[in-house]
């Protein structure tokens, strides 16, 4: 390579590197570092080489500390996988509702799908509380038609649809992405063969966006895992997840190395999913598509 | 009733809004037939193709497959099936498992599947290819892909959508003797879509011209070229040359018109009025150059005129002779011997064509 190519290739990549540097690589480092080192009291961190925190998190003789923590992770997973398939559910066929509008028609839908965006999600979320209250909106509205009120508030209900409405987005963009660049020709070869709606969709609409499926459950699946916000304001803290852990550790327990540990683990095992799932997508992508 | 025909249209008119893109179009195909539909591009070929298959309802009218009413029914309860035009091979797909989607649809146990796979493939003669994946195939092998899909189901009807359009000049023409060879094979009912004229009189066994919409004449090749029902078909088909003409008398399907001065014979379909105006219709290579002093025959009739241009095109030479006026013919003559090509510019020569291939056109 020339010594100009070299510089222009340094130019190009040289600010998206900069800032996976930055924002991602710099912070991942440091709670790794901060995860080896001492607790300090009234919180931070001394600067001396020290592996409690794992083995807290890993000794049997602990085992408040471990359980504690595998139910809140498991928790995590669980409300994380939950939330994935319900926004699956409602987003495959808003995703496919839109891909089917005529062109002009379409980036009106999508501007609709995006538009919470431009509301900060706390204040979204507090406006999910209002709703969901006891005495709130629904509850209100219930009562006017005649229905008993519902205690939903503070309920894993409650958090689920706080969660399934902040991650929607996520799940709908690619899966448009997907079906949007279907070709729909395909759908009619396969009838033409004879498949009937079911078959048509099993065997080649759902192959063919499995990418966007998948690119959808990723998005939705790992920030969900790190929720903080929504479990607290409408679960009311009694549905802690591991945001929720990790807010007490850097918090009111002043413990940084055992948040940071708990934080390593656990961008360990995504890292792991995230890895696996690029490799199986290589494979098909080899293959064909 | 017997099915007198594996496909009929009957009236069938489809809009799109307020746009009408097949109008009333009334047609019979028989069992086993190669059938063509031609037409320039958005004609409504594909459209009526889509009927048959399904993927459109007739906005009036009503759609037969072996006698059976099927405008309602969903492509999937038809039992025909379609060559793109684009193929649309499934992508995610191998090629066996692409040739096997329709028999599997049909709920054939595996084992009859996989052979009859092997043996479509062996037909489109691809034997080898059935682990890749479609778009590790070339065009020509894509289109035979596709051609092998359809007709591993052995369908009542195969349509066909432009299957050649997007092959080069040399690998189409042999396509079009192969497909042709397939169906004798076969024995199914071939409907073609094309709007190159040339492919559709070398491959049908009768042709269906539509323009707008319409349809103008169905016939043999040989009848459509040779007699066609109006200026259109004459114009899209073929060369032809149209004189401007005032019909003098007609009678049985024999007319004599009057061209600047010169009264000609010829025969028509259509229904002429006397002393309204028309058009005399003959080809080009019907014809004939003959020097001063050639021997008359009976069944032509001659007129005197001057060669204005002459083009030398390889197998045949292309003339235009000025006969009046303003009134001028193309002639092509087939450069069989160092004789045929005596004929020079400026010379004055006598034109002259059997009086059957003479056509009166009014539209
Ligand atoms: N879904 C549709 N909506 C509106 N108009 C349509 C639709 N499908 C076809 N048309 C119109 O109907 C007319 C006939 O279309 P069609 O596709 O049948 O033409 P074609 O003869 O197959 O042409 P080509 O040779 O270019 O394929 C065209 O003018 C086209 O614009
Ligand atoms: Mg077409």
């Amino acid at each position: 390579m020339t010594q100009r190519r070299k510089a222009l290739l340094a130019f190009l990549l040289g600010p998206g590197a900069g800032w996976l540097l930055l924002f991602f690589l710099l912070p991942g480092a440091l709670v790794i570092v901060y995860s080896i080192l001492t607790r300090k009291d009234g919180g931070g961190v001394e600067w001396i080489v020290d592996f409690s925190s794992y083995v807290k998190l890993f000794s049997p003789t602990d085992g408040a500390v471990i359980n504690d923590f595998m139910v809140i992770f498991a928790r995590s997973l669980w409300w994380a996988a939950l939330t994935s398939f319900v926004c699956l559910l409602i987003g495959y066929p808003l995703a496919y509702f839109i891909a089917l509008q005529p062109a002009h028609v379409r980036s009106t839908y999508l501007f609709l799908v995006l538009i919470p965006f431009w509301t900060n999600f706390l204040v979204r979320t507090y406006a999910w509380k209002f709703i969901l209250n006891n005495n709130g909106l629904l509850n209100t509205l219930l009562q006017d038609w005649g229905f008993e009120r519902i205690a939903i508030i503070n309920t894993p209900t409650a958090v689920l649809i706080g969660l399934v409405y902040g991650s929607l987005p996520f799940m709908v963009l690619p899966l448009y992405a997907s079906i949007e660049k279907l070709d729909f020709d395909l759908v009619e070869a396969a009838q033409d063969l004879g498949a009937n709606y079911l078959s048509v969709f099993r065997r080649i609409i759902l192959p063919l966006t499995a990418p966007g499926i998948g690119a959808g459950i990723v998005l939705v699946f790992i920030p969900v895992t790190g929720q903080y916000i929504v479990p607290t304001i409408l679960g009311g803290g009694k549905v802690a997840m591991l945001g929720n852990l990790l807010a007490q550790q850097f918090g009111p327990a002043l413990n940084w190395p055992f948040g940071s540990a708990i934080s390593v683990i656990f961008m360990v095992l995504l890292m792991a999913a995230v890895v696996f799932y690029l490799r199986s997508e290589n494979r098909d992508g080899e293959a064909g598509l | 009733m017997a099915a007198t025909f594996d496909v009929e249209l009957r009236t069938v008119t489809k809009h799109f809004g307020s746009f009408t893109a097949v109008k009333d179009v009334s047609l019979g195909i028989r069992q086993g037939e190669f059938f063509s539909l031609l037409g320039p591009s958005g004609c409504g070929k594909t459209t009526n193709l889509r009927m048959i298959a399904g993927f459109e309802l007739p906005t009036s009218g009503s759609i037969l497959l072996g006698g059976k009413d099927v405008s309602q029914l969903p492509p999937f309860k038809r039992n025909v099936n379609t060559v793109f035009q684009n193929y649309a091979l499934f992508p995610h797909l191998s090629v066996s498992d692409n040739v096997a989607f329709g028999l599997e649809m049909k709920g054939i146990d595996k084992a009859e599947i996989a052979k009859r796979v092997k043996e479509t493939l062996e037909m489109v003669r691809l034997p080898d290819s059935g682990k890749k994946k479609p778009n590790q195939l070339s065009g020509g092998q894509r289109q035979r892909i596709a051609l092998a899909r359809a007709i591993v189901n052995r369908p009542q009807v195969l349509l066909l959508d432009e299957p050649l359009g997007a092959l080069d000049l040399k690998l189409r023409k042999a396509m079009q003797l192969e497909l042709k060879e397939l169906q004798r094979q076969l024995a199914i009912t071939f409907v073609f879509v094309t709007h190159d004229q040339e492919e559709a009189l070398v491959m049908s066994d009768r042709i269906g011209v539509m323009d707008h919409g319409v349809l103008r004449q169905v016939g043999t090749p040989a009848a459509i070229y040779d007699r066609p029902a109006d200026r259109f078909v004459a114009d899209f088909i073929g060369d032809t040359n149209f004189l401007p003409c005032r019909v003098v008398d007609h009678r049985n399907g024999t007319a004599h018109v009057q061209v600047a001065g010169l009264t000609m014979s010829a025969s028509s379909d259509q229904t002429l009025t006397d002393n309204s105006s028309a058009y005399l219709a003959i080809r080009p290579e019907k014809v004939q150059l003959y020097g001063p002093d050639t021997p008359h025959n009976p069944n032509e009739e001659r007129f005197a005129g001057v060669i204005v241009e002459t083009v030398f095109m390889g197998t045949d030479t292309r003339y235009v002779v000025e006969l009046a006026e303003d009134i001028q013919i193309v002639v092509r003559q087939q450069n069989r011997n160092i004789a045929s090509t005596r004929f020079a510019l400026g010379q004055t020569v006598d034109v002259g064509w059997e009086t059957v291939f003479a056509r009166v056109l009014v539209s």
